[in-house]
């Protein structure tokens, strides 16, 4: 006979509602370790996606990333020319917040570099990739952007033409994937009245130049737009990613453009963790305390109810005790509904939580290898949090059975 | 029905002797003598009432004999074992208690989570029955004690007398040499109060057991073979005339 199923049964309402409470707890303590995962999963998720073997970026930044990176766009036309680079692609990358009718729309922009990097590689729900050069998106659903609306970013109205699934930034925000060309167009956009100023200081900035006094004809140049003027360098872009025609030259290649002054190489592992450890590590330690502190808070509040379970049944201990019951079998009893209890606990948080974390604003990704480590942890809470109701059933006279 | 008590040696003869049990608690300036000299023979079949006030020592004299108090001093026997010598315990206590000793109380003191057939069959599985042998075993009993057909009800649903029954049918599951009983009919009328009794007497005489009951209640007297009184803390024998004659 199963003493400890026996009294499940029995007090069936209140071993569930203890189920639940537990269960709850540890569906926290499973969140957390998934919101950790999901953290860096979404850090890491471009870098993974873009699959490039090499990411040059400004020198001695350790961008695009962990902070911001601005190297020339014609970067990429000089690392196309080194031997051993297959693709060398533009990429533009930076976080905007807008007005979409009453809402906010916050989106990591992404530009892709046209016409070697169309998307493909995007997760598509719906639509396409890039089709044009010029005034498409791809978004992501949690920007919920449907398929065909167009969206008014600076000056500029953009279709949405695909929709992908997961791509988010390391802060969380949905992707926007533009061509580089109107990635920059967006991160450079500036009112009406911002150009004419600059215009208007250009000019009289120029009054002052020599040329300018000898030669006045010259000071029309500065009323024309910034990509008419030879002496003013095109936007910068964030990085240069580079795809080798052998990833095993990555070593070689890497030295032959770190060679260069005015940009630092790194390798796609290098990159990512520069990355994990640069602003994921914060929200990791923090995470990662937290889950200790309710694993903690878990293994008291089970000891304190299996405590209690114990104490309900005291007198029956006792009487078990008195008619020749062996420790083993009070042993077995409380152990037994400790591992009852944080095994039903554990399916409830796994239920509940397969039902609740994808509702979540930011992704919880609960991996096979957490879900056993949660269930070794709940199987070492239920054996530690059942030692003081074993305590007191080990201490308890058969006399208690007489009073 | 009759149920076999083959456990009991029937040429043991002497179920359970207390050779001058003595317990004293506390010490110095704070002792207090509960029970002093008490000695006791019940032969096997044999039932015998521990009348006395409350205080007197009567529970401490069933506890100790019952393995569960260890007295200060004196010698228990139980089937022709010396099992406590003083405090000293000569065997696994829990485990001789769990073969040769049943405990009926007051109140029935069932496990609340086991039905009526279950709270029979711990019983016997605690003492290495298989669960279909201990089942059946405990039907067995419920049967002879009349409450079969309420083996599937939980404690909290039957009477008090049922209860009672369930408690001397666990009592009775491993055949023990020895049912001691603490005022087994105090939570009972007169009518269930008896009846329990009877049922006592018809264990003792049908199955050889020996029953010790410690009672206040002397409606009940002439079931019992044998009288006892304790008063502080001294056991003494009883006839059984003028006790029985005054009620």
């Amino acid at each position: 006979m199963n003493l400890a199923i026996k009294d499940i049964s029995y007090n069936i309402g209140r071993f569930v509602l203890t189920a639940i409470g537990i269960g709850m707890l540890l569906m926290v303590v499973m969140g957390m370790g998934g919101i950790y995962r999901g953290v860096v999963e979404d850090a890491t998720l471009l870098i993974d996606r873009l699959d490039a073997d090499l990411w040059v970026v400004q020198r001695s930044t350790r961008g695009p990333f962990a902070e911001i990176s601005r190297v020339p766009a014609k970067l990429s036309d000089r690392a196309l020319a080194v031997p051993g680079v297959r693709v060398a692609r533009e990429f533009v990358y930076h976080t905007i917040q807008r007005q979409d009718g009453d809402r906010v729309l916050r989106m990591a922009v992404l530009g892709l570099s046209w016409p070697t990097d169309k998307g493909d590689w995007i997760p598509l729900v719906e639509g396409r990739p890039l089709g044009q050069s010029r005034f498409e998106i791809i978004a992501d659903q949690t920007l919920k952007l449907p398929l065909g609306k167009q969206i008014e970013i600076g000056n500029e109205v953009y279709l949405v033409v695909g929709i992908s699934r997961g791509m988010i930034s390391s802060a969380g925000d949905g992707i926007a994937f533009l061509s580089s060309a109107d990635a920059l167009a967006v991160q450079l956009d500036v009112p009406g009245e911002a150009v004419r100023l600059e215009r208007a200081a250009r000019e009289s900035r120029g009054r002052l130049f020599d040329a300018a006094i000898q030669q006045p004809a010259l000071l029309e140049n500065a009323t024309r737009q910034s990509g008419q003027l030879p002496a003013i360098a095109r936007p910068s872009i964030s990085a240069v990613l580079i795809t080798l025609e052998h990833p095993s030259d990555a070593k070689a290649v890497a030295e032959v453009i770190g060679g260069w002054t005015d940009v630092t190489v790194y390798t796609a592992d290098e990159q990512r963790n520069l990355l994990l450890k640069g602003s994921v590590e914060k929200v990791r330690s923090q995470i990662g305390l937290f889950r200790i502190l309710l694993t903690i808070i878990a293994t008291i509040i089970m000891a304190l109810i299996l405590y209690t379970l114990t104490l309900d049944k005291l007198h029956s201990i006792a009487l078990l005790k008195l008619i020749g019951a062996s420790n083993s079998v009070l042993l077995g009893l409380i152990l037994q509904q400790a591992l009852i209890l944080g095994t039903s606990g554990f399916g409830i948080a796994y239920i509940v939580g397969q039902q609740i974390f994808p509702k979540f604003p930011r992704r919880v990704i609960i991996t096979s290898e957490d879900l056993i480590q949660l269930a070794i942890i709940v199987f070492v809470i239920s054996i530690a949090s059942s030692a003081l109701g074993v305590w007191k059933a080990m201490v308890v006279s058969p006399n208690e059975a007489l009073a | 029905m009759s149920v076999s008590l083959d456990a009991v040696d029937p040429s043991a003869k002497i179920a359970i002797k207390a050779e001058s049990l003595t317990k004293i608690y506390g010490a110095d300036n704070t002792e207090v003598v509960a029970m002093r000299d008490a000695s006791m023979t019940v032969m096997a079949g044999e039932v015998v009432a521990l009348l006395g006030p409350s205080g007197s020592g009567k529970s401490t004299f069933l506890t100790a004999v019952g393995l569960i108090n260890p007295p200060t001093s004196g010698k228990i026997y139980i089937a022709n074992q010396l099992i406590m010598d003083g405090p000293k315990a000569l065997t696994n206590l829990r485990s001789f208690r769990r073969k040769h000793l049943g405990f009926v109380f007051q109140k029935s003191n069932l496990i609340p989570f086991l039905k009526a057939g279950e709270n029979v069959q711990i019983a016997c599985e605690l003492n290495g029955l298989s669960s279909r042998q201990a089942r059946i075993r405990a039907l067995e009993l419920l049967d002879y004690l009349g409450i079969k057909d309420r083996s599937q009800s939980y404690p909290s649903m039957l009477s008090g007398g049922q209860q009672q029954r369930v408690a001397v049918a666990r009592a009775l599951a491993n055949r023990p040499s020895v049912i001691l009983a603490d005022e087994p009919t105090a939570a009972l009328d007169s009518f269930r109060g008896r009846q329990v009794m009877e049922l006592f007497t018809k264990v003792a005489h049908e199955q050889g057991t020996a029953v010790i009951v410690v009672t206040h209640d002397h409606r009940s007297l002439e079931v019992f073979d044998t009288l006892y009184e304790m008063e502080d803390g001294k056991l003494t024998q009883k006839s059984k005339e003028p006790l029985v004659s005054a009620h």
